[in-house]
């Protein structure tokens, strides 16, 4: 397996894109370290990782958004053109009618002075030169689609008189209007409970089905992407470390990194006598030293890991970034 | 809600790393005009600790014969329009001119931090009654007081000060007292309140030594401010009387310019000037502001796509 | 299983850790339309949290629970009920700094946010030394001593120990307000979503840490969660609460694995698990 899905020209293709971002001095500082991913139309992938581990920088780079000063290497490409080389208005409107994008907490991303109905209408009247009133009625359709009950009376209200859940549902239906077809979502559940999460998620991944969309998922929460991601990355340190089919991620992970992290999380379903804790912190891309990033914390760890870079190579129907891992994951089965 | 915080990207590894000196630290903050600011006041400063080591003549000698005399060897900056040395008075000046000031912004921070770290504590009607106390003070033109003063007790140092020091205080209040209600509600001062410590306590170990920067920073300000308004009242002849040699004063001398000597009334002001921008480029340092490099942040963040080897804009936007 | 809680009887209260009777809080927020209404954010809530015992207390956004907890610890008023706190009460609020302190001995309280919750200005070992300053009356040798104590409980390393908290990382900054909070030597500890904003694998850490912690000490321990596998992993006891009420309580085996209430059905539903889907 490799991280190519199809044989069709994909719809969003990342080739070892490497990030820096402006350091002290003349440091620049690595956030990203060589990641390659592909995405085909109609496809939902996971990104998951801790701090550091560069999930946000990746779409950041896609949609260029990236902050002040970073420089980026290697090469995006959505539906075969090359983001980065874009001229400003290929830009703006690759940003309009290509990437859609949700961001973690929708109330730093919607102008609290403007009513709901302006925020969702404006792209659609100055950048398609919709009329006004065509722009209201599929504003409120696409509110109604994402569960919102009254729309025309939630249009006239002002941000602060919706709930987070609510705010979050409005994000969703505004990239929804521009109708986009790749859906870049940063968390966008994170902030919200987990009742309204399973809802959103839901909306989420029905309208990804049912329009074809691609969705890149952000997620610190391994098990919410196995359960709305096709293919899940686990990122570490600003580096792809394991990649695979969803459904298969519980039974065949194989590199430790992601072995820890399900077996950190409690159960909701009995207490463990003790949890098994990574030792350590997760790292950035900048503290890696010239090995695998995750040498210092891992319990399987021998010279070479602290020496060598290990690459991402096909272990098992997917990809693994580790040394050792063939050994490992015998080990492991003979226990 | 319950978000995982995002962690900053700058978290600090446990390896041991140099720091740089407190010195090199101080100056990288404060940028190159800070420091320039800072060094340029710390001189005037010594030099208005050690005037009569410096100053070359007694400021008020006069010597009609020498009046108007240009720069020389004997006087540097030449003489005023009743022949005393214009440097000497431009150092013994500086004693006034900065002394002003200095008592307006002390007596400003004396009487204005308590009644703004209570305001910010207490929140309600203490807050509501003691901010419209500032609004209504802050009406009153510092000026317009300080004529009042005047009229009241006659010209000088003494009434001018207490004038501006009455008008300065909601100045620098209410910056503290917003400083302070930010921090009034952390968690960290709710964490102190329930092992607890005390109001006042909390008040100023805690909240003053976080808001302190930003107040120093203001009160550099207001003290540039003041010296301004203390040096135009001299001008106006209501704050420091003539014949002391004062920077406001001397800048009033109109026999000078009527003459066509222009030196006497702009060597004095240069250094207000001077001063004054001084004091506010390091207090806005002080505060936090830092230095904004427009023209680098243009040229960055037009990222280019590599080759492999690493080939980009660097951080300082310099393109290889 | 009865829905209800249970109203707890006077004489059964003396022994435990906390014992809360009838809690309520309404606040007088403005309606929108320039007036102000009332909203009633902990309505009539019993519970007890017995003496080396560890309650979690579950519920989504606006169910009340942070409110309580703030009232436990006297950041809030309460509107109406009792509050008793190893076997005294504190539902006024404490006057004198002499009964400050004694309820700062009882109970202390870690927040969620390790990024707001030390002071910036302020070294770990001085935040933990001012409070074992405060409290205690130790020589100085005494508190030196009970400070390496307490930094090595936490697992901080000396330089960690002497850092400023912009130079330490969540996990790092979360322990150091643990070991804070463990200087005043309580017997209770409400940890306020304590967890909730750390990584997944420090959160394990912590967790583990909690649990050494109340093995060593006996410290009982309030965790206010919107997460129920973390309450199942720290909590032998569990309270529901939606918008204000009390919806169910008992031991975390009854309720979470045979919820006798919808509510907490859905809320356990919800929770994204292998094989879970939306």
């Amino acid at each position: 397996m490799t991280t190519n899905a199809a044989t069709t020209t994909p719809l969003l293709e990342i080739s070892n894109l490497t990030v820096h971002l402006a350091g002290g001095g003349d440091n620049p500082k690595p956030v990203l370290d060589g990641i390659d991913l592909t995405l085909a139309p109609g496809e939902s992938l996971g990104l998951v990782g801790e701090s550091g581990s560069g999930k946000s920088m990746t779409v950041r780079a896609v949609s260029r958004l990236l902050p002040n000063g970073a420089s980026l290497d290697g090469a995006i490409r959505f539906d075969g053109r090359d983001v980065a080389a874009m001229s400003a208005a290929a830009l703006r409107e690759y940003r309009d009618t290509g990437v859609g994008m949700i961001f973690q907490d929708p109330r730093a991303h919607i102008n609290p002075t403007r009513r709901i109905g302006a925020f969702l209408t404006e792209a659609l009247v100055r950048n398609r030169a919709v009329p006004r009133r065509t722009a209201r009625d599929r504003a409120a359709a696409v509110l109604a689609e994402v569960g919102i009950d009254d729309p025309d009376r939630r249009l006239r209200q002002y941000p602060h008189e919706l709930s987070g859940g609510m705010l979050q549902r409005v994000m969703i239906a505004s990239v929804l209007l521009a109708e986009p077809r790749l859906i870049l979502a940063d968390e966008p559940t994170t902030a919200l409970d987990v009742t309204i999460q399973a809802e959103v998620v839901g909306i989420l991944d029905r309208l990804r089905r049912e329009r074809g969309l691609g969705m890149v998922f952000i997620t610190h929460d391994l098990d919410l992407a196995l359960a709305v991601c096709g293919r899940v990355a686990v990122m570490y340190a600003g580096r792809i470390v394991e990649f695979r089919e969803a459904d298969d991620l519980h039974r065949r992970a194989a590199h430790p990194y992601t072995l820890g992290l399900l077996g950190s999380r409690p159960s909701i379903d009995a207490r463990a006598e003790r949890l098994n804790a990574i030792p350590g912190r997760p790292r950035s891309a900048f503290e890696a030293g010239p090995g695998c990033a995750f040498a210092d914390r891992c319990a399987h760890v021998r010279t070479v890991c602290h020496e060598v870079r290990p690459e991402l190579e096909p272990f098992d129907d997917g990809l693994v970034r580790c040394h050792r891992v063939a050994e490992i994951t015998r080990q492991e089965a003979t226990v | 809600m319950n978000t995982p915080t995002v962690e900053p990207v700058a978290v600090v590894t446990d390896v041991a790393v140099a720091r740089p000196s407190r010195i090199a630290r101080l100056r990288s903050s404060l940028g190159p005009a800070g420091t320039a600011a800072a060094i340029f006041l710390i001189v005037v400063l010594l030099i208005a600790i050690a005037a009569p080591l410096i100053a070359p003549y007694d400021p008020d000698a006069q010597s009609l014969l020498s009046a108007f005399a240009g720069p020389s060897g004997a006087h540097l900056l030449g003489t005023d329009d009743l022949g005393r040395d214009i440097l000497s008075r431009l150092v013994y000046g500086s004693r006034t001119s900065l002394l002003g000031p200095a008592l307006v912004v002390a007596v400003a921070l004396l009487v204005g931090i308590p009644l703004a770290l209570i305001a910010a504590w207490y929140g309600g009607a203490v807050d509501a009654i003691v901010a419209r106390i500032f609004d209504l003070v802050y009406a009153l033109p510092g000026l317009l007081l300080a004529v009042l003063a005047v009229a009241l007790f006659g010209p000088g140092l003494m009434p001018a000060v207490v004038a501006l020091s009455i008008a300065y205080i909601p100045f620098l209040a209410r910056i503290v007292r917003a400083a302070a209600r930010q921090q009034r509600v952390s968690p960290y001062v709710d964490a102190l309140a329930v092992q607890g410590f005390g109001v006042t306590r909390i008040m100023v170990r805690h909240i003053l030594r976080n808001i302190g920067p930003v107040v120093l920073g203001q009160a550099a300000i207001a003290f540039g401010y003041a010296l301004l308004d203390l040096a135009s009242l001299s001008f106006l002849g209501l704050a420091v009387q003539a014949p002391t040699a004062d920077w406001g004063v001397m800048v009033s001398d109109s026999n000078a310019l009527m003459q066509g000597y222009w030196l006497p009334v702009l060597a004095p002001g240069v250094l207000i000037v001077l001063c004054v921008l001084s004091l506010t480029v390091l207090g806005a340092r002080i505060s936090g502001e830092r230095p904004q490099p427009y023209l680098r942040m243009r040229r960055a963040t037009r990222a280019r796509v590599g080759t492999g080897a690493h080939s980009s804009t660097t951080p300082t936007g310099a393109t290889p | 299983m009865t829905a209800q809680a249970t109203t707890v009887s006077a004489s059964s209260t003396t022994d435990c850790a906390v014992a809360v009777t009838n809690l309520t809080k309404v606040f007088r927020v403005p309606d929108g339309k320039g007036g102000r209404t009332r909203h009633t954010a902990v309505d009539a809530v019993s519970f007890t949290v017995e003496a080396g015992g560890s309650l979690g207390i579950v519920g989504e956004s606006g169910s009340g629970k942070t409110t309580i907890a703030r009232m436990l610890v006297g950041l809030e008023r309460a509107t109406g009920g009792e509050m008793a706190v190893l076997g005294r009460d504190r539902s006024a609020p404490a006057r004198r700094s002499a009964e400050r302190n004694r309820r700062a001995q009882e109970l202390q309280i870690v927040f969620q946010d390790p990024y707001t919750s030390l002071d910036p200005a302020q070294s770990a070992r001085a935040a933990v030394d001012e409070v074992l300053r405060h409290h205690g009356r130790f020589s100085a040798e005494q508190r030196a001593a009970r400070l390496t104590e307490l930094m090595d409980q936490v697992g901080l390393t000396d330089r960690q120990a002497r850092a400023r908290p912009r130079d330490l990382s969540g996990g790092q900054r979360q322990r150091v307000a643990i070991a804070r909070a463990l200087a005043a030597d309580p017997k209770v500890l409400i940890l306020d979503e304590a967890v909730s904003a750390l990584d997944v694998s420090i959160q394990a850490q912590i967790l583990n840490l909690l649990a050494d912690i109340r093995a060593a000490t006996g410290i009982a321990y309030l965790l206010i969660s919107h997460d129920l596998a973390v309450v199942r992993q720290l909590c032998d006891t569990v309270l529901v609460l939606r918008r204000g009420k009390v919806v169910e309580q008992g031991t975390c085996d009854s309720v979470l694995d045979a919820p006798a209430e919808e509510y907490t059905r859905a809320l356990r539903a919800a929770v994204p698990v292998p094989g879970w889907r939306p």
